[in-house]
């Protein structure tokens, strides 16, 4: 991935955001910010949902080139309905993150987009993949993603527990959020959240003003 | 003049095939993870230990944490050559300053000169360096703000040093968290790594650590 300069002029729209996905002892939580940007100077959208709802308990976040990723979520959404009558019941997680990847993989030239997926399924419970820019997965307990991931890597290395409860791993997504958004340009405004277990998926929406504050320095 | 000749030749070799490993023509560098919390009554700075060529790492086990004074350290991180080179300098004008003056030289001042040269040359230089040390007049200080980070590695570790810092800290809390903060960029960052070399600097003097690779903070992996 080559390095953006920002300036107005430069409309391209490389890695824009925060995502990040985390699974607890009964279900995933996922959340993203909710900034689009273009050139890293302009605030294109700034209350862009980028946790999409790709089947009643899947989503996925979209990184990377807002546009390629939105093509492709919607494909992998009606791919995945599709299958999904196709077997009588509701898809696995590992169903979407694998037609997710078909997607990134078949046109890795023209596309440039990563994705977290995550959901709930009755066979294997919570899940988290990260499907990144050439088409690979990876699974994983949690995941982050996107150009504000990088100034969290060592708050999540060092907060990450396996088997947490639900409310401590929404702190720990909220938290990681606002310390991306705190740092990087081209993430910000609200915190967009959703839970997902067995019983269903439930969006959250944690305005600027009601996030957790830290030591200003 | 012949071995100017020698390096251009040697880099156009390198970068037009695959052959000749880029450790040949690369600039040493300390892409680093660099790091200084202040605590009341002095202040604790930390860096990791390793010097790369390109790929291949020069020395593993290399001391960022440069004196520039009795009180005064300087952590260094960008071209390994050209931050020796301004240290050097910095710290002849200091002692000379120190001289005239009489008496030990503030932490301001020491600032003051690397700022000079940096900005003088910084069209020639690639240098960020992060100031810290103990003097009469302000105790234990940073220049101008509590924490610091910098170098490479920094970008890894923003989230985590806004969380956990809080003011206050005494000395042991303020090791635990640079060492900590340090161990996460190094595991992170390609071009931090080996022992985290802490020194704490206050009225007392100056006290050195270091912590070697398999002494590091481990937190749970994912």
């Amino acid at each position: 991935m080559s390095v953006v300069i920002p300036s107005p002029t430069n409309t391209s729209r490389y890695l824009q955001t925060t995502i990040i996905a985390a699974r607890y002892d009964g279900g995933v939580v996922i959340g993203s910010d909710s900034r689009a940007s273009m050139g890293g100077v302009y605030v294109s959208s700034r209350v862009i949902n980028k946790v999409v709802q790709v089947h009643d308990k899947i989503f996925c976040c979209m990184s990377g080139s807002l546009a390629d990723a939105q093509a492709v979520t919607n494909a992998v959404i009606h791919k995945l309905n599709f299958h999904s009558m196709q077997m009588g019941e509701p898809p696995l997680v590992q169903s979407a993150a694998s037609i997710m990847r078909q997607f990134c993989y078949n046109h890795r030239d023209e596309l440039s987009a990563g994705f977290i997926v995550a959901g709930w399924d009755r066979k294997r419970g919570p899940q988290v993949f990260e499907v990144s820019l050439g088409g690979m997965v990876v699974e994983q307990e949690f995941t982050i993603g996107g150009s504000g991931s990088t100034y969290i890597y060592g708050y999540t290395d060092a907060k990450f527990k396996p088997g947490m409860t639900r409310e401590q791993c929404l702190s720990f997504v909220t938290n990681a959020l606002t310390l991306a958004m705190d740092r990087d340009n081209v993430s910000g405004g609200v915190a967009h959240l959703a839970v997902v277990t067995e019983s269903g998926a439930e969006r959250q929406l944690i305005p600027g003003n009601k996030l957790p504050m830290f030591h200003r320095i | 003049m012949a071995t100017a000749m020698a390096m251009n030749r040697l880099q156009h070799l390198s970068s037009s095939n695959n052959l000749v490993p880029d450790w040949i023509s690369q600039e040493v560098s300390t892409g680093t993870t660099i790091m200084a919390v202040e605590y009341d009554g002095g202040v604790v700075i930390g860096a990791d230990s390793r010097t790369t060529t390109g790929a291949y790492i020069a020395n593993r086990v290399t001391d960022k944490l440069t004196p520039i004074h009795d009180r005064i350290f300087c952590c260094r991180s960008g071209s390994a050559a050209d931050t020796q080179a301004i240290a050097d300098v910095v710290t002849y004008q200091l002692g000379f300053h120190s001289i005239e003056l009489d008496e030990p030289p503030l932490v301001q001042t020491a600032a003051n000169l690397f700022k000079e040269m940096c900005y003088r040359y910084r069209e020639e230089l690639m240098a960020g360096i992060i100031v810290a040390g103990w003097d009469k007049r302000r105790g234990g200080m940073l220049v101008r703000q509590p924490v610091s980070v910098g170098g490479s590695g920094s970008t890894y570790i923003y989230g985590y040093v806004d969380s956990n810092y809080k003011s206050g800290m005494s000395k042991e809390e303020c090791l635990r968290f640079t060492a900590g903060a340090l161990s996460l960029a190094m595991e992170r960052d390609g071009s931090s790594g080996g022992v985290v070399r802490l020194a704490s600097i206050s009225e007392d003097g100056v006290e050195r650590q270091v912590i070697l690779g398999n002494q590091l903070p481990k937190f749970s992996s994912a």
